[in-house]
């Protein structure tokens, strides 16, 4: 008889294994950390001194800095902690319960980011704080998914049984991301159209975007090792038993 | 630089108070979200010692 064909990359059966799983992510956080501290400040400085302003909004329009890359990481976010619950769902992998934990609390300080910065931007802009619209109204119930995550998370004794529960919360939840993306195309809004699409150029000049996807790049490297370093955590207290665990704590 | 002097940087063309306001709470959801998994660590270390210490005077 033929050999079972495994057919997902090695990695995926690797990650199973927490202790594996600890050990990869410590080495690769500082292949994240470094160009997340480069780029945020190059980012920053660039966006903050050096991008010229823009004709209409004159500097309000700075904000773009972080509102924008604050609210791309709010969904990739939580396509990734819906995309792990599902693989803990389906192969019952603790790694990926705890990757998908590990996302929430970042992904809410994210969402509230971007409607922070987005109330601010519309205070000079639209005239306004906060419009009921389409777009800031998905984004806002993206908050709310995120927190309803988190609660619903820690209202389980057993972390098994949180786990499903928050994983098909958060997979419900993700008929959300598309409502955000094209909300701005079906309904009437005040919200200008995404800068960065796959198909097209950018319709600002280079030296407004380049910085812009220097943030976005630096803000997913700065998520990658929050990420790593929560998702650590919850490895250690999970697997406190181990032996594993045991030895690295006496080593400390 | 886009900008003649540090006051005018500073000053934003008038809208400096949303500009700053903004970075302002990104550094703090930042540095929250690197304090916070820092924290944690040193909390957990902390108790699986105390625990392993227990577990090897009892035993």
């Amino acid at each position: 008889m033929a050999e079972k064909k495994k057919w997902m990359p090695r990695w995926f059966y690797q990650m199973a294994s927490p202790r594996w799983s600890y050990e990869i992510m410590g080495k690769l956080m500082p292949w994240f950390a470094i160009p997340a501290a480069v780029l945020l400040v190059l980012g920053i400085a660039w966006a903050l001194a050096f991008a010229p302003q823009d004709y209409q909004q004159g500097n309000s329009f700075r904000i773009i800095y972080i509102h924008v890359p604050s609210a791309i990481l709010a969904q990739s976010c939580y396509m990734l902690m819906a995309v792990a619950g599902a693989i803990g769902l389906i192969w019952k992998m603790k790694v990926a319960d705890m990757v998908a934990k590990s996302c929430a609390p970042i992904g809410a300080t994210m969402a509230i980011l971007a409607l922070a910065t987005g109330a601010i931007w519309g205070k000079p802009t639209w005239g306004s704080w906060w419009v009921w619209d389409a777009r800031l109204t998905s984004m806002l119930i993206l908050l709310f998914l995120y927190l309803g995550v988190i609660a619903l998370n820690s209202a389980f004794e057993s972390e098994a049984t949180a786990a499903q529960a928050t994983a098909v919360l958060a997979l419900v939840g993700l008929v959300n991301i598309p409502i955000i993306k094209y909300s701005v195309e079906w309904w009437n809004t005040l919200h200008q159209p995404a800068t960065f699409t796959l198909t097209e150029r950018p319709a600002m000049p280079a030296e407004m975007w380049v910085p812009l996807l220097i943030m976005v790049i630096g803000f997913y490297c700065f998520f990658a090792v929050s990420l790593m370093m929560r998702t650590r955590n919850e490895i250690i207290h999970r697997e406190r038993r181990a032996s594993w665990v045991r030895e690295l704590i006496e080593k400390q | 630089m886009s900008f003649d002097s540090f006051s005018e940087f500073l000053a934003m063309g008038g809208h400096g108070i949303y500009v700053w306001l903004s970075y302002a709470i990104a550094l703090v959801l930042f540095v929250i979200n690197l304090a916070s998994p820092l924290l944690r660590k040193k909390q957990l270390i902390s108790e699986l010692k105390r625990r392993l210490r227990r577990e090897k005077s009892t035993s």
